[in-house]
Parts: structure tokens; sequence; C-alpha cells
């Protein structure tokens, strides 16, 4: 396994993680505005990247964010029952399962990938879903693939 | 054939919104460094008439092939842009949008240097998606002439006969035996005073002899199916099952009066204490007699309780039945958060009448906020006039009541203005109640996939921009099943969703969305693995290989991502588009002056 975390960072506890968050338009994304509007609060460290349906996500999608040094990935779906399209998420969790374990064998801490369900009127879940796993992957540490470069 | 793009970034303060928390110039400046970007401005509001024109305006000047507006959220207002683009001679999927006010200044309005930040991302990851984007050209669906109309209360009924006026064939259905709804059980109408009766039976006459009308009442709808100008409604009734097939939908299907729990203000103890709805049965029945005294408390239930989203975490689906009930028990106990807006006009009205049918009777309306909008102020002087007693309390320390030993009620409460204990002896004491959702509207909503609002309503799509719109194309909402109405707020928003649902019908044909999958040939094996998952039976293994149906497809991606071979993309969400904004991201030192396939 790749340790990614420098003591000195963690001590410093200044590490601010970087996560994308792959947003079904019709729920969660509905949702992140909806907390948006609700003005919950949630850490600045996320950043979505919309998609029409959870369906759509392919795997490369994960694991080429976390390739390309993301600290942790989200993907956020309807509920089961409720997907906009009757179905891509049930196929998303299937594939979340695979989606997992290939970040397990790459080397990647499995807790960096979640698989969350958010409807468009739970902006305080998509509020604490944020806090939440922003506080995990600053536990966590930095991607050990990370090669980011700050923008000026 | 390609092209090199030309992006136009705009960012918006919207007013305060984005502006008051993110350095709109500095994010302005940054855009115009982007790779592809050879125009960046910011506007007050980009969504404005003049915000419009300056898009408009940069296209042209500045021979822009690409738009990115970083401002809300696309699902409100990408139509709005894109329409504009259209306009502009760009084709509208050469746009795509930065949300950096819901998502961004909205939920960091305490750190507006990492919302800077952030922002700035946001609108390098929409540039970098920008630059790839392609055009595309939008199919066509046919819609059908028809509507359903689910509820037959004054907003259902009036948008049924609108339509049905229009020559538009209507299904109205209505789960109770008799139509109608809250209205028909309403005695008197504020502010005119006229009987509810003089306002529905004549609707509900026409309703049930209008030809182009086909009125379903103890029915109920069981599912539906389908898509904007194609929906297929399973429909349960005394008749049995019957399916209809409808382009438009209309949920009108109203809303409930809250009922206070057994004890609160003594309520289901002593016999006097009663709803403004039970008073109005009393007056309709003229059963109230020559009271010495009538005591109204007002917001019982309503402005109570936290407001917190309708959170409904259900987890299985199964249980959203359960859970709900739970909700709404909560609720009674605990209160609704929301004004329900009628409830001072209605304590006024019925104020009003007792006064004219037994002027003696002192009549004190407890309140902690009165809210008496447009033309009612004048119906509060008439009943100030009558010398209806207003008495503005003390919200926190709610009224108490008590029996003395004649059998009359004591209700004591602090006065707001001197802080001091006032007592009333009264005959009566009548409880103000809010208008709730029915206990069944999230389950109307989740089959019809519209989302509910905090307050336990179903939500428009914009509650400026669209108002009886849904999230859902196709899909109206009219009446009390969007939040508290009166009689005539009611009959215009059903007038409004039977307009817009005209719109579409009587243009026969809509144009949707261009996001689509589509097949390579080359690359499809013929596994038929698409035709397998696709819920729409769009994709279609002929001659061996995939043929996705346009028209068909929903446009969710799933195909896209199970593909074994790669064949197939999704319009506007191909793989390198989405990959390029996690890429601009991470590596934003990577991002290059593109080339892209010019359609």
């Amino acid at each position: 396994m790749v340790k990614g975390t420098s003591e000195e960072e963690k001590g410093q506890n200044k590490f601010e993680p970087v996560i994308v968050a792959y947003c079904c338009n019709w729920c969660s994304y509905a949702g992140a505005d909806l907390a948006g509007t609700s003005r919950f609060e949630y850490p600045t460290n996320v950043r979505i990247v919309r998609v029409m349906c959870t369906g759509r996500i392919d795997p490369t999608f994960v694991l080429e964010a976390l390739r390309d040094g993301a600290d942790g990935v989200i993907v956020a779906g309807c509920h089961p029952g409720d997907c906009h399209y009757q179905k891509g998420n049930f196929m998303m969790e299937k594939r979340f399962a695979h989606i997992k374990k290939a970040v397990e064998t790459i080397g990647f801490e499995p807790e960096r990938v979640k698989l969350e369900w958010i409807s468009a009127s739970e902006g305080g879940k998509f509020a604490a879903l944020i806090r939440e796993t922003t506080e995990q992957i600053r536990q966590l540490g930095p991607n050990p693939f990370r090669t980011i470069q700050e923008p000026k | 054939m390609s092209e090199k793009p030309r992006i136009g970034v705009f960012i918006c303060h919207c007013g305060i919104n984005i502006g008051g928390v993110v350095n709109v110039p500095e994010l302005t400046e940054y855009a115009k460094t982007l790779p592809n970007v050879v125009y960046a401005e910011h506007n007050l509001y980009t969504c404005s008439e003049a915000g419009l024109t300056t898009i408009e305006k940069a296209i042209k000047e500045h021979n822009l092939n690409r738009v990115v507006v970083a401002s809300c959220t696309p699902r409100t207002h990408e139509p709005l842009f894109k329409a504009k683009c259209r306009e502009s001679g760009l084709n509208p999927y050469l746009f795509e949008m930065a949300n950096i006010r819901d998502q961004c200044s909205w939920v960091h309005m305490h750190e507006p240097e990492k919302a800077t930040k952030k922002a700035k991302d946001l609108i390098r990851m929409a540039v970098a998606k920008a630059a790839l984007l392609e055009p595309q050209t939008e199919p066509e669906v046919e819609v059908k002439d028809a509507s359903l109309v689910v509820g037959a209360g004054i907003a259902g009924i009036t948008a049924a006969l609108s339509m049905a006026n229009q020559g538009f064939k209507v299904y109205l259905i209505e789960k109770e035996k008799e139509l109608g709804g809250l209205t028909s059980k309403l005695y008197k109408l504020y502010p005119t005073l006229a009987d509810s009766s003089e306002v529905i039976d004549p609707l509900i006459e026409a309703v049930k002899s209008h030809g182009n009308i086909e009125l379903m009442t103890s029915t109920d709808l069981k599912d539906v199916s389908g898509y904007i100008g194609n929906f297929t409604a399973a429909l349960t009734g005394p008749d049995g099952d019957k399916e209809v097939n409808v382009g438009t939908i209309i949920v009108a299907s109203g809303a409930s009066n809250y009922t206070p729990p057994k004890g609160l203000y003594q309520y289901g103890i002593y016999d006097h204490v009663v709803t403004q709805r039970e008073l109005d049965e009393m007056l309709k029945k003229g059963k109230i007699g020559e009271p010495e005294r009538i005591v109204m408390i007002q917001c019982v239930g309503a402005r109570k309780g936290e407001i917190r989203p309708f959170e409904l975490e259900a987890f299985p689906k199964s249980d959203t039945a359960e859970l709900l009930r739970k909700i709404l028990k909560a609720r009674k106990e605990e209160g609704w958060p929301y004004c329900s807006r009628i409830c001072c006009m209605n304590a006024i009205k019925n104020a009003i009448l007792v006064k004219e049918s037994s002027p003696k009777t002192d009549i004190v309306v407890l309140f902690g906020d009165l809210r008496v909008y447009k033309e009612y102020e004048d119906f509060y002087k008439r009943a100030r006039d009558l010398e209806v007693r207003f008495v503005r309390h003390i919200e926190e320390a709610p009224p108490e009541i008590t029996r003395t030993s004649e059998g009359k009620l004591q209700v004591m409460a602090y006065d707001s203005l001197s802080g001091l204990e006032v007592k009333f002896l009264a005959d009566w004491v009548v409880l103000s109640t809010p208008i709730i959702p029915n206990k069944d509207e999230v389950l109307l909503a989740r089959m019809l996939k519209v989302p509910i609002g905090t307050d336990g309503f179903m939500m428009e799509a914009h509650l400026k921009l669209r108002p009886v719109d849904t999230n859902v194309d196709g899909v109206f909402i009219a009446g009390t099943v969007s939040g508290p109405k009166d009689v005539s707020e009611s009959i215009i928003s059903g007038e409004a969703a039977a307009g817009r649902a005209s719109i579409l019908m009587g243009n026969r044909k809509v144009k949707t969305d261009a996001i689509t999958a589509l097949a390579d040939e080359d690359l499809c094996v013929g596994c038929g693995l698409c035709e397998e998952i696709c819920p729409y039976g769009a994709p279609k293994i002929e001659n061996g290989k995939s043929k996705i149906r346009e028209i068909l497809c929903r446009g969710c991606g799933t195909c896209a991502a199970e593909c074994p071979s790669q064949a197939i993309t999704m319009r506007h969400y191909k793989d390198h588009q989405v990959l390029a904004q996690v890429k601009a991201l991470l590596m934003p030192a990577g991002m290059k002056e593109a080339e892209v396939p010019n359609g």
C-alpha cells in the first residue's frame, strides 16, 4: 500500500484535500443546489462534475480522477427507486463494487471513493456529506499520486 | 473540418449573491488567462436583458464559437442562456455553465478567499469542457393533444376547463366522490364574503357537461410512465383499471387542513375550543348564536418548529410510507415552519361574519404577526371598524387556556406592548391553523419524479421564473399542491398551468434534448448488453449492430458506461468532455489550446 501522508502535513493540519464529486443532474446536483438555496455551509474542498445520471459514470471517471491527483472521489446519485432514468443508479451501484476493488488493488485507501444517494430535497444531507468526507480525507492525507499544481 | 475554440466567459455578480462573496473582477481577469478564452467580462446580472444582450454582442464582435456563463445553477438558467446562444446564431450545445452561486458563494459565504479560489477552478473546468463541446441537433417529439389533470378542486377544474375550451381532450380525475376540493367545504370567501358555492358550483357544472372533459371521480393515479408529449397514466377507479395516453399532466391534487393534536390549546379536550374550519361549519349552519366573546388564536401549528429539509432517507423504498407517516406525525406535534398566508384573512373574515350576525359579540384576535397584504388591508380595517380587537401577544409564551367553574374558557396571554398578562373569558376559542401537504403528496411526487420542498409541498421548477412548471418536462402544478393559496390564487395557478400545457399541445411538437446516446457501428460487436439494460428500449440490435433510436433515448448514458467495446458515446457527455473538467481541475498546467471537430 502506498502511504501518502507525511506526518508534517498531518501535524500542521493545513492539508486541504481536493475532492471530485460526480453528481447526477436530477437528484444529487439538485441536492447540492438546495444546500446553496438553504445556505447550508460546507468546506470549499469539493468540485462537482455534473453528469445526467450516475449510470453514465464509467469506472475510468473515478480511476482517472485518482490518477490525476484527486484526494477523494464522491459519486452521488438518486436514492434507489428514485432514479430519473429508473435504474441508472442501480447500474452504478453494481459497478461501484468493482471500482472499489480496483481502487484498493492499485493501492489507494478504499475510503477515498464513496457512493452516496442524495435526493433533490436533501440539501442538508449533501452539506453533511461534504463536511464528513473532507474530514475523512484530511485524516487520510494527500493522494499519493498527487501532482497537483496550485492555480495562480 | 475543425476549428479553434474561441470561448467567451461571462461572470455574473447575481447582485450581491455572488459578488458579495467571491471577487468577480478577479475571476474575470483570471478567465482571460485560460487557454482558448478570447473574451471575458462580468455582469451585474448576466440573466437580465442587459446581460443577455452583452452575450449576443460579444458573440458577434469577438466571433465567439463557445460561451461559458459562470453564475447560478444550470438547472434553472441553462435554457435561458442556451436560447440566447441560439438566437445569436450559435448552436446552443456550444454552451457551458459554471455554478459559482448555489455551489460556491451561497455555501462558502464566510470564506471569501477560498470561495474565489474554488470559483476559479469551476470556471477553468467549464472552459476546458466548453473547448471540447460539439454542436448538436435536437430531435422533435410529437405532443399528444390530451392532458391529465389530477385533482378536481378549484385549481384542477379551472385548468381542465381552460384546456378543454381550447379544444384539447382532458382527463380529469378526482380521488373523492365529489368535486370541488377544499373550496366546496368553505362557507364564505374573503374578501367579497360571497358564498363559496357561488364560485365553485357553476365551475363543477361546466366541467360535468363539457364535451372535451372525461371526468372520473373516486379515481386514483396508480402509475405514470413515458415522457413529455407522450405519457401513459394508469388509473384505478370504480370501473376498474384504465390507461390513458396524454401529452401533458397537471397536478392539482390540493392540500389538507392541519388538525391540532389533542391538548394543544385544550383542543379535543374542551368542546368550545375549535378550529376556524369548524367555526366556518357552525357559521354555515347558523349555529354560532350570540356568544359574549370569542377569542381567536393565530398561527396554531404554523410558523412553528424547525425549518429543515423534508428528508425522506427512504432506503429501501418500501419504507417510504412508514417514514412519511412518522414525519407527518412529528410535524403534527411540532407544527409546520412556514406561514400559511391565508389564515389571517380567514380569521378576519370569520370575525366579520360573526360581528355581522351578532354585533354584541366581543372578538379578540391574538396574533404574533398579522399579515394582510394587498387589498386585505382594507378588509382588516373593516374588522377594526366593527370593533374586532387585535391583540399582539408574546409568541414565545403561548396563550394558556383553562376552564372556569362557570364553564367559560379563560385565555391568558402576555401582551407584547406592555409585557403584562392579559386574561379573557370566552365562550369559544378558535384556532387558526395552516394548510398542510396531503399525506400522500410525497408518494405522488415520487411517482411523477417531482421534487418536494422543505415545507413538504411539491416544488416548482423555479419560484420566480417557472412558478407552475416542475422539473419534469410536461408536468405542471396548480393550486395548493405547491403551497398554501387562497381561492383566487388557486384559480390563477390553474389558468397558468393550463396555459403552459396548452403551449406544448398547441404546437403539437416539442424539441427534446439532444443529449442522447450514439453507437459506433465500427466498434460495436453486437453483444446486445445495451438493449438489455436500457429502460426505454432505445438500443436495438439490427444486423448484428446496435442502433440507438434517439427519440426513445432519455440520455442517462448508462449504455455508454456499460458498453464493453466502448462503441457507445453520449452526446454532450463524451468521456473526454467529462474528464477534461477533472484534468483541468487537477492538472491546470496541462490545459491546451484545443482543436475540435466542427460538427
